[in-house]
């Protein structure tokens, strides 16, 4: 491919997958595989799988009840930037959704503070009709 | 149970739990694979099964372990609270240093007894 023509192209990697539990590992190996394109340490891969991992976890166990979720893995020339959509309508995954007991919402935390300490950028984008975008990024190592 | 065009689908988890009776009133739990939402009910079913029996001194081994989140960390949290309740302890062997990553940043380290390997785990139990 033409050099000038291949840098155009965005480095983005798209994967919609049930909303299930059995698929969170797919959801995860395709993160890392992304992440491992753009040179991360075998450190900071694990760290993107389990921030996936458990953003995809908390929309099955306590956000909305969508059919499907989307994840999006963008890599940037310096960054990999993971968005997870959860079509469902009701809270973020940051309250946790509806209905949880106080064991359910433990776990919930823990999932959620994981992902704020592996990942170096976290927000939520709510819309009240489309669902929820969690938007991580995690930046390269200076020289990697 | 999972359906696939209404049959019932395999449920083919990655994750291997045995268990076996060590000294005294002890069990070790050797878990092989990766914990996650889809395979934690299984440990949780295994440990829970156990302290239902009155097992409540355990060695939880994790050296085979490659993987573990939020629910797997839950599912030890709680056996852990269930052991307790009955003046019991968990200890758990890891050496993996991914998995060490995770009980270090949650704290969770300094909850449990965290060991490099069986017999000091096994000595170790209150």
């Amino acid at each position: 491919m033409n050099p000038a023509v291949e840098r155009a192209v965005p480095e983005l990697v798209e994967l919609r997958v049930p909303c299930r539990p059995e698929w969170v590992a797919l959801a995860r190996l395709a993160a890392a595989t992304v992440a491992n394109r753009l040179s991360f340490s075998l450190e900071d891969i694990e760290d993107v799988k389990l921030a996936v991992a458990e953003a995809c976890t908390a929309v099955i166990q306590h956000s909305g009840h969508g059919e499907f979720i989307d994840l999006t893995c963008e890599a940037l020339s310096d960054a990999l930037r993971v968005r997870v959509h959860d079509s469902g309508r009701h809270g973020s995954p940051a309250d946790g959704g509806p209905a949880m007991t106080f064991d359910e919402a433990r776990v919930a935390g823990l999932g959620i503070f994981l992902i704020r300490t592996l990942m170096d950028e976290v927000s939520y984008d709510v819309h009240p009709q489309l669902g929820t975008d969690l938007l991580m990024i995690k930046r390269l190592a200076p020289g990697s | 149970m999972t359906t696939f065009n209404g049959k019932p689908r395999k449920r083919n988890l990655d994750i291997k739990v045995t268990v076996r009776k060590a000294h005294g009133d002890c069990y070790v739990v050797d878990l092989s694979g990766e914990i996650d939402v889809y395979t934690s009910p299984k440990v949780k079913e295994a440990i829970g099964e156990l302290i239902d029996r009155g097992v409540y001194h355990l060695v939880i081994n994790l050296e085979k372990v490659r993987y573990i989140d939020s629910t797997g960390l839950g599912v030890l949290i709680g056996g852990l609270k269930r052991v307790r309740e009955h003046g019991g302890s968990v200890n758990l062997v890891c050496t993996n240093p991914q998995i060490k990553k995770i009980f270090d940043i949650t704290g969770l380290v300094k909850i449990f007894g965290m060991f490099e390997n069986e017999d000091v785990a096994m000595n170790a139990l209150v």
